[in-house]
């Protein structure tokens, strides 16, 4: 139970934003993955679930070979990987109960009661009991990630992938999301990167942290080592001091 | 050196080579589309709700605009026939118009500014919140949900609503008729008989589903290919409206060359 990355490439015509990133993210493992914006993380994330297509290289998911699945081994993987996005991309249309319930209704063999009861126990996960008959539209930004998270829960994936959780939100909601982070690694034992600007929040969720600069990995290592890193791009950003990025550009 | 003549020709490239990318972009999605026919699972969940929304919802307007052009089609008949032909011609003119031509027709285009709006509003939308990316990490096939149903509601409901729509319209013209102008119910229904053919329907009705997957078809393919924000929706929701318009021109001469 392992997500594999080996020398990814990443191409938008003449812009490269992915050039050989390898990385591993080991079982039960939280990795934060940093940078400025536009660096690339969110576009190393899609990859890992092929939302979009890499260039080159090797995504491993579970020992599968992400790039060579057939299209229903692919759904069959998705299914086991969550994710929650940047701005919940909830389906507006749609309860909370329906969002949460959509996964579920792709597992073969779930019947409404185990449905309802799933979504229930989802809901309360993310401390959203209640608000199954609200329409997206109802609720706060924080509440919307709640329930994108819940939704990504819901199948009991064994890998959750989180891009910018806590982007816009409120210190004490942003808190609040990082406690849910943790509690999602801990209850339910999975592995998870985290794609954050926000510093504070990735030493606290991550076990390890992976800084993305100019599309390769500029530096892998606990929040102590990346906090003690004396790489002036990494400190310049960790630090939010561009003139030291500058210095070692220059 | 004199190079002015490169850039139009640069220009005309550069334009060969964006319609056939389109055109390919085209192909893919159908050819996604047509796979995704097998995941019934997926789509027969969703494609009774999207009948509904396509087909009945659709009626008031098609109907509204069949019920007038039928009148004013019953009146200009009379107008231009009056003292050359016996006038239960109108019949004739009303039932012949309003099946084979403007029933369809203007139907397929009211809707094309409806229904073919909304969905590429609809799936634009969803395309820049990441909805359609949330759907496939769910293990949806995105073709299977969104597109398939909407297709095949089109393909169905269209003719559904022509037919009330050609029905309408004859009434409207009928009613117009025995009120405005000096005929009896009689001889409006002698007319209408008078060069009826069942095949009149069918053509009618073959039109109106080729005109239903057209609409839907555009909309999906034009909100599906939606980049960017607010501003992009927006622009695929009227090249969604333009393009199905323009189609449904095309077909319904295609079908006249082809069937009549």
């Amino acid at each position: 139970m392992s997500i594999r990355l080996h020398d990814v490439h990443k191409a938008f015509g003449s812009r490269v934003i992915l050039d050989g990133i390898s990385l591993e993210v080991a079982d039960g493992e939280t990795v934060a993955i940093i940078g400025y914006s536009g660096s690339g993380k969110s576009v190393l994330l899609k990859s890992i679930v092929r939302l979009l297509e890499i260039d080159s290289g090797q995504v491993i998911v579970d020992g599968l070979d992400v790039a060579a699945l057939e299209r229903d081994q692919l759904y069959e993987l998705r299914r086991r990987v969550g994710y929650v996005f940047q701005f919940a991309a909830l389906f507006d249309s749609m309860t909370v109960e329906e969002n949460v319930a959509m996964g579920l209704r792709r597992v073969r063999g779930m019947s409404e009661d185990e449905i309802h009861a799933r979504v229930e126990d989802s809901l309360r996960m993310v401390d959203m009991s209640g608000f199954n008959d609200r329409l997206p539209g109802q609720l706060s930004g924080g509440q919307r990630k709640r329930v994108g998270l819940a939704r990504a829960i819901a199948t009991r994936p064994g890998y959750l992938l989180y891009d910018e959780p806590t982007t816009g939100l409120d210190p004490v909601t942003t808190s609040m999301i990082d406690e849910l982070i943790l509690r999602m690694a801990n209850e339910l034992s999975v592995s998870g990167i985290v794609v954050t600007h926000d510093m504070k929040s990735a030493y606290r969720v991550a076990d390890r942290i992976a800084m993305l600069y100019k599309g390769r990995i500029r530096m892998v290592g606990t929040p102590e080592e990346v906090q003690q890193s004396s790489d002036p791009v990494v400190k310049g950003f960790v630090e939010g001091r561009p003139d030291l990025v500058n210095e070692a550009e220059a | 050196m004199n190079s002015s003549w490169i850039a139009p020709v640069a220009r005309v490239g550069r334009t060969a080579i964006g319609t056939a990318a389109a055109f390919g972009r085209f192909a893919s999605f159908l050819s996604s589309t047509t796979r995704a026919l097998s995941d019934a699972g997926t789509w027969a969940r969703v494609l009774a709700m999207h009948m509904a929304r396509l087909g009945v919802e659709s009626l008031p307007i098609a109907l509204f605009i069949a019920a007038f052009t039928g009148i004013v089609l019953s009146l200009q008949a009379s107008y231009t026939i009056t003292g050359m032909i016996p006038l239960y011609f109108v019949g004739v003119l009303v039932g012949k118009t309003m099946i084979l031509e403007l029933g369809p027709v203007l139907t397929g285009l009211a809707l094309a500014g409806r229904v073919g709006a909304n969905i590429a509003a609809e799936i634009g939308t969803m395309r820049v919140t990441e909805q359609i990316d949330a759907l496939e990490t769910l293990g949806y096939n995105p073709y299977a949900y969104l597109v398939v149903p909407r297709v095949i509601a089109g393909i169905l409901m269209f003719p559904i609503v022509v037919a009330f729509a050609n029905a309408v319209g004859i009434a409207g013209g009928w009613v117009s008729a025995i009120n405005l102008l000096d005929m009896s119910t009689h001889e409006f229904v002698r007319g209408l008989r008078l060069f009826f053919d069942p095949f009149d329907v069918e053509f009618s009705l073959i039109k109106a589903a080729s005109f239903g997957f057209a609409v839907s078809m555009i909309g999906c393919y034009y909100g599906f290919n939606t980049i960017g924000g607010a501003q992009a929706v927006g622009r695929s929701t009227t090249q969604a409206v333009v393009v199905s318009s323009m189609l449904i021109l095309v077909l319904d001469a295609f079908w006249a060359v082809v069937l009549l």
